[in-house]
């Protein structure tokens, strides 16, 4: 969805408990100042939709579905570079970690791939506890778009003949499975 | 000097010349690694985003497996993501303890008790700091002088937990290269981000941000990272780099321990340098035709 340079918002549904729906951190953007000294430093930026001052903003006026559908925080690799400069003292990376959050929810085509590779990390990681690179790989394209896997195929095959990675079946559980604590956690939020 | 030693996931995997080569320098140095054992997986970027519990509780399972063994021993993680999940969580539950509560309930199934004692630092910290320039000067046999290394730190070893460096711009790496002889060349992409995961998920926006960094070296014979994830994204991708930059990118891309190892004369089983995608070998080869004949 294309977000435009102007939005009228008298005319956009608008949600003013948003920026707490973020966690704690969330909620310490009401400080922010529009500096942009977020979007200046973000080195993914220019391939984000919405620019991170611009979307801070929009957070702090509630525009929950315009700030949800962007791609801008599938772009954070979490360099935290804009949070250590921040003059206004505000948590941006965490934040951003609750916006995906929110945003998987809403299971986005737009989104789909970044969320197929979050979820195939978790399901390895729950049922081996370590990262299996070459299953996590297969896991994520069968997740998201299997095409994707053609852009990996020269680089996974130098990784094979190297010996740093090897072909593994998905049978090996090592007895490190976190099936429990996965699930004693779930428990947990679903109390909380 | 005894540690604890949490490689993660990479380390252990596709990264095997960084465990090797770290276990390796830090004997040579007289130091203790102890692996922790039974350690699973810090959660890396996946676990917070699938709940704020599970960011935390992941880390804290390996917290409290090495609270149990020593909770004074200071546990050094190698590889970036690792060590700022773990001083994340370290720093929450300290703020929070109510969250500390709820780890705990979480990890009662696994029969462990995190109390937020254990205390952990990057291996970059440790090699700057708790050895001297001179002490690992003292282990070079083979300077190497003939070597031009551009330092690469990447975002998460600095940022945002850097009690041991700036934020900005880190030079922990400088005495250490120094020490072992080789010509640093500086840059100004030193604490820049390899893009992590956005080489698997938006790949274009991933492939601009390793090839800013990598034109910044262009001169060097190599890069010396501290990181698997940095490592594996400066090296994996200089096909599609070269493409974006417009001239060919072939970089060796090296573990600092690794360059410490080739330098202290360790065995190329520890150097491993033939696991490289962007092979090593000739800047070796011309090393050895350059380098003057030693006196035996």
């Amino acid at each position: 969805m294309a977000i435009p340079d102007v939005i009228d918002l008298t005319k956009s549904g608008r949600d003013p408990t948003f920026p707490h729906r973020l966690g704690a951190d969330g909620s310490m953007l009401h400080r922010c100042i529009q500096c942009g000294t977020c979007t200046a430093s973000c080195p993914a930026s220019e391939a984000m939709d919405i620019s991170p001052r611009r979307m801070w903003r929009m957070v702090q006026l509630g525009l929950v579905d315009e700030v949800l559908d962007s791609k801008t925080m599938w772009l954070c690799s979490l360099c935290y570079q804009c949070q250590v400069r921040c003059p206004r003292g505000i948590p941006l990376t965490e934040t951003i970690t609750h916006l995906k959050q929110l945003a998987m929810e809403r299971e986005l085509v737009s989104s789909h791939q970044s969320e197929a590779f979050y979820k195939a990390f978790a399901d390895v990681m729950r049922r081996y506890g370590r990262n299996r690179e070459m299953e996590f790989m297969v896991r994520y394209f069968l997740q998201g778009n299997p095409l994707t896997a053609f852009k990996f195929v020269r680089m996974g095959a130098t990784m094979m003949m190297r010996g740093k990675v090897h072909p593994e079946l998905p049978v090996d559980r090592e007895g490190r499975s976190l099936e429990k604590l996965f699930e004693r956690v779930a428990e947990l939020e679903a109390e909380a | 000097m005894k540690y604890l030693f949490y490689p993660g996931c990479s380390m252990d995997t596709s990264a095997l010349e960084y465990k090797r080569s770290t276990a390796a320098v830090f004997e040579t140095l007289g130091a203790e690694l102890e692996e922790i054992p039974d350690w699973t997986c810090c959660g890396a970027s996946a676990a917070s985003v699938a709940s704020d519990l599970l960011g935390h509780v992941l880390p804290a399972r390996n917290l409290a497996l090495a609270e149990q063994i020593d909770e004074d021993l200071t546990i050094v993680a190698g590889c970036s993501a690792c060590y700022t999940n773990f001083r994340r969580t370290q720093a929450a539950v300290t703020r929070d303890r109510a969250l500390l509560d709820q780890v705990n309930r979480a990890l009662e199934v696994e029969e462990l008790t995190y109390k937020g004692k254990a205390q952990v630092r990057h291996l970059m910290d440790v090699l700057a700091n708790d050895f001297s320039p001179e002490e690992i000067r003292a282990h070079v046999k083979r300077p190497l002088e003939d070597l031009v290394v551009a330092p690469y730190y990447g975002c998460q070893t600095v940022r945002p937990f850097s009690p041991y460096d700036d934020d900005q711009a880190p030079t922990s790496m400088l005495p250490v290269l120094d020490a072992l002889g080789v010509t640093i060349q500086r840059h100004n992409r030193e604490a820049s981000c390899c893009g992590t995961s956005l080489l698997m998920t938006k790949q274009e926006a991933g492939v601009r941000m390793v090839a800013e960094v990598l034109d910044a070296c262009e001169g060097a014979d190599c890069m010396a990272t501290v990181c698997p994830m940095c490592q594996l994204n400066m090296e994996g991708y200089q096909d599609k780099v070269s493409k974006v930059l417009g001239r060919r990118v072939n970089l060796p891309i090296l573990f600092l321990p690794q360059l410490m190892a080739l330098a202290f004369g360790l065995p190329d089983d520890v150097t491993m340098f033939e696991r490289h995608m962007v092979p090593f070998k000739p800047v070796l080869s011309r090393m050895e035709r350059t380098a003057p004949v030693a006196a035996n």
